[in-house]
């Protein structure tokens, strides 16, 4: 046992990553023997697609959970955003500028988040939990509360088709935005300086980290995340609606938290977060499949959310350990 | 010579280190017991087995010629063993006498009676001479005052045996003295104090007798009267340390000045602050706490940004108006409180080392490149002899002396022209002051300017080339360290 411990801690990616595989390869293991249904491509694939509205939104809350803030504004900015992509293509502008319309949206709403926050010296709770309802009432206002409907061939294709008819686009965005983010997270120096200012924002700023222009330009990469998650859903629902993604800001917490991103800064991965959404979605899946009532459903969610912050808490306690003397 | 305390045979292993092997210890009524050790001697794990904060793996420990058992802090409190941590545990957030009678505050009708509780407080602070209110928020208090709220509050108990843990790392000369008044009042009291500290001259000042630990085994324990310092450094480090300071062999003859600071003032903070470093120099700073001597060199950093003023780097003028500014000109800033300011303790050695000049570890597509980073880390580690099993290892988990190797690999990354040292070597043994003395030199042989804050006067008179006195947030007096003392200076701080 102590041998399998040792070789977990000296190898690094199984040390970032094992305890939230195990917990899948589990989940996978437990969902297989409780339903025939679940170890199907098909079904395995409909999960990822589910999955990537909140794992795109997630993405860029850990870009925000890292520096030590937090971002409950994204679910209205996703709103916002395909409301905004809804009226552009029903105004006549053609599908792909309507959908760069809709992320500057998004960028938009972000900037408003970080320069509040960052410039007025308001935690970023506090921010986002207002410009959460002022987003949503802004979208609201701009339909006059109805819904805008798509027909637009490409903006439905984004969200329903499928490449040579078997991987849904929305995977494929999904892995994409996966890739980028993780990278510019993990392997260049805007990542770098973001994981520094959240593990230490005064050690940062002596070292020459303008942490407050991080901090905006962090608050629109959610934004923008949020947007992508925003012009999927409306894909997917045929239509722009004002009161859609409400609550989504939690899953996308939750996966992020899952996946071992740390609520306090300094401590987190896109791969991770991105096991986490899938986590949750498999537990989705797997309970539907099982034709378990919904409430069942809740529960379990919120019991996942206390064992992810469990889980963040013990970590943190684990690292911050104390020194031998 | 009624023996208190005996700890017998303690042994306290932690994964991958023995921290304790057979280590023995006793204490006599009414004394006071030094404890010394290089970082990672085992000191603090010893005091933390005696406080009920550790539990050992193997010994004994006897209180009153009885065996006892300490399972936990409570049990070490109720009997009578209390202890001053080095790192302050006080709640910034409430007042002197909440943190002093955390729960032990006087009831009245269910409800805690804060007019007593003040009362209380006020009647202890003032039988220890220390003059602080007990209404007053604790965070809203200075560092050195902080630290003579965490000893009124372990004594608040009435305590036999009192463990104190580096307490004057953050005092004054003026509050130190205080606190060796306390510790002969609680001797004549019968009480007894184990006092674990790096500064010689409180060792010999304050001690009877005085333990050494080295590597978590017991070396020895000699009279303070009876011993010198040399015989110390010897059971410490196990070799004879010639000097505490290296020599300076090479003399700058460059002199033009590196970097030249005209009358920079600040409201408040820094008035009329003119020095100037030459290549190869070092400068020394001191001032007591409170002086302002953190502060002008934060004005000259870029953190408390000048109201008026010009600064010269090679008879340039720049503008250095932020940190940015400031590491963009070549200048670096060690600051005084590297956990706090210096380091990220979350994170790797690795990515502490790298954070200031990530350009230096850039790879394919401007991307960060793990080898590079890898390699930088390891060779500061080799030349710098930080004690880690990796270059990966999470900096919270190193001593304080190699953390403060840490920080300083992080500054030399960016090939500073001008080195400003805030306090280098508080808290680390005197092995790990002498490394930190040795790299000063050796940059400053390079051609670097060295600016050096200490309070401790010996280290600053020995170390530098010319000395500033600090006071009331100006310079007051430049001297050449080679031509004075520690009485002249003192003459300067004290006004005469």
């Amino acid at each position: 046992m102590n041998k399998i411990k040792s070789y977990f801690q000296s190898n690094r990616i199984l040390r970032n990553y094992g305890g939230v595989l195990i917990a899948l390869i589990g989940l996978f293991a437990l969902f297989s023997i409780l339903s025939p249904f679940f170890l199907n491509t098909n079904n395995l694939l409909t999960v990822l697609s589910q999955v990537s509205i909140i794992a795109i939104m997630a993405f860029g809350m850990t870009f925000v959970l890292m520096i030590g803030e937090i971002d409950l504004s994204v679910g209205s900015i996703a709103a916002v955003s395909s409301l905004v992509l809804g009226m552009s293509l029903a105004s006549g502008i053609p599908g792909m500028v309507a959908v760069i319309i809709a992320l500057i949206a998004g960028g938009i709403a972000g900037f408003v988040n970080g320069m509040v926050g960052a410039k007025l010296n308001i935690p970023s709770f506090i921010v986002t939990v207002a410009t959460m309802g002022i987003f949503r009432g802004v979208g609201y206002a701009l339909t006059d509360s109805r819904p805008v409907p798509i027909d637009n061939e490409f903006i439905l294709a984004i969200g329903n088709g499928k490449l040579f008819d078997i991987v849904p686009y929305t995977v494929i965005i999904m892995v994409i935005l996966l890739v980028v983010f993780q990278v510019l997270l993990g392997k260049t120096r805007f990542g770098r300086r973001a994981k520094m200012s959240g593990g230490n924002k005064t050690a940062a700023e002596y070292v020459g980290i303008d942490t407050k222009k991080l901090q905006v330009k962090i608050f629109m990469i959610s934004g923008v995340a949020a947007a992508v998650s925003g012009i999927i859903l409306a894909s997917r629902l045929y239509s722009s609606q004002p009161n859609v993604a409400e609550g989504y800001e939690l899953d996308a917490i939750a996966a992020a938290v899952l996946g071992g991103t740390s609520l306090s800064g300094g401590y987190g991965t896109v791969i991770g977060t991105f096991i986490g959404a899938i986590i949750m979605g498999v537990i989705n899946n797997g309970m539907n499949l099982m034709r378990l009532p919904y409430f069942y459903q809740l529960i379990v969610k919120g019991l996942i959310i206390i064992v992810a912050v469990y889980l963040d808490v013990r970590n943190k306690k684990r690292i911050l350990g104390s020194k031998g003397d | 010579m009624s023996r208190i305390l005996k700890m017998n045979g303690i042994r306290k292993v932690f994964p991958g280190v023995v921290a304790l092997d057979n280590v023995d210890i006793s204490l006599e009524a009414g004394k006071v017991h030094g404890l010394l050790g290089e970082n990672g001697a085992g000191k603090s794990t010893l005091m933390k087995v005696l406080s009920g904060a550790y539990q050992p793996d193997a010994g004994t420990i006897e209180l009153y010629g009885e065996e006892v058992k300490i399972d936990n802090v409570l049990d070490a409190k109720s009997l009578g063993i209390s202890i001053i941590y080095q790192e302050l545990s006080l709640s910034r957030n409430m007042t002197v006498a909440e943190n002093i009678y955390a729960l032990n505050e006087p009831v009245k009708f269910g409800m805690i009676d804060d007019d007593e509780l003040n009362e209380k407080t006020k009647k202890l602070l003032s039988s220890l001479s220390i003059d602080i209110r007990p209404d007053v928020l604790v965070g809203e208090l200075s560092i050195a005052n902080q630290q003579m709220v965490e000893i009124a509050k372990a004594l608040s108990l009435d305590p036999k045996i009192v463990i104190m843990d580096e307490p004057t790392s953050a005092l004054s000369s003026k509050e130190t003295e205080l606190l060796f008044s306390i510790i002969r009042k609680l001797k004549k009291e019968g009480k007894s104090i184990i006092y674990i500290s790096h500064r010689m001259e409180e060792i010999f000042e304050i001690t009877d007798y005085v333990s050494v630990l080295r590597d978590g085994q017991y070396i020895g324990t000699v009279e303070t009267e009876k011993t010198d310092v040399d015989e110390l450094i010897d059971m410490m480090v196990g070799r004879k340390m010639e000097e505490f300071y290296p020599e300076k062999k090479f003399k700058y003859t460059d002199d033009r000045d590196l970097l030249k600071v005209v009358n920079y003032n600040k409201e408040g903070y820094y008035h009329d602050i003119n020095l100037s470093v030459k290549p190869g120099e070092i400068l020394g700073i001191y001032g007591l706490m409170g002086s302002g001597r953190t502060e002008i060199i934060q004005g000259i950093f870029g953190i408390l940004d000048k109201e008026s003023g010009e600064m010269y780097i090679d008879d340039n003028k720049v503008k250095v108006d932020s940190p940015k500014d400031a590491i963009d000109n070549g200048i670096a800033y060690v600051t005084e409180n590297r956990k706090d300011e210096g380091l990220v303790l979350t994170a790797g050695l690795h990515e502490n080392m790298t954070i200031a000049n990530l350009d230096g570890i850039l790879g394919k597509h401007k991307l960060l490149d793990d080898k590079k980073e890898k390699r930088l880390a390891k060779d500061y580690v080799d030349s710098l002899g930080i004690k880690t099993p990796s270059v990966y290892q999470i900096v919270n988990k190193l001593s304080g002396g190699n953390q403060q190797k840490v920080v300083l690999s992080k500054w030399f990354e960016i090939n500073p022209k001008i080195l400003i040292l805030d306090e280098p070597t508080r808290g680390i043994d005197v092995g790990a002051k002498f490394q930190i003395y040795k790299l000063m030199l050796e940059l400053a042989e390079k051609g670097v300017g060295i600016i050096m804050i200490s309070s401790e006067l010996p280290e600053v008179i020995n170390m530098s080339d010319r000395l500033l006195v600090v006071r009331n947030n100006s310079i007051i007096q430049e001297l050449d360290s080679s031509k004075t003392n520690q009485e002249e200076i003192m003459k300067y701080i004290t006004g005469n």
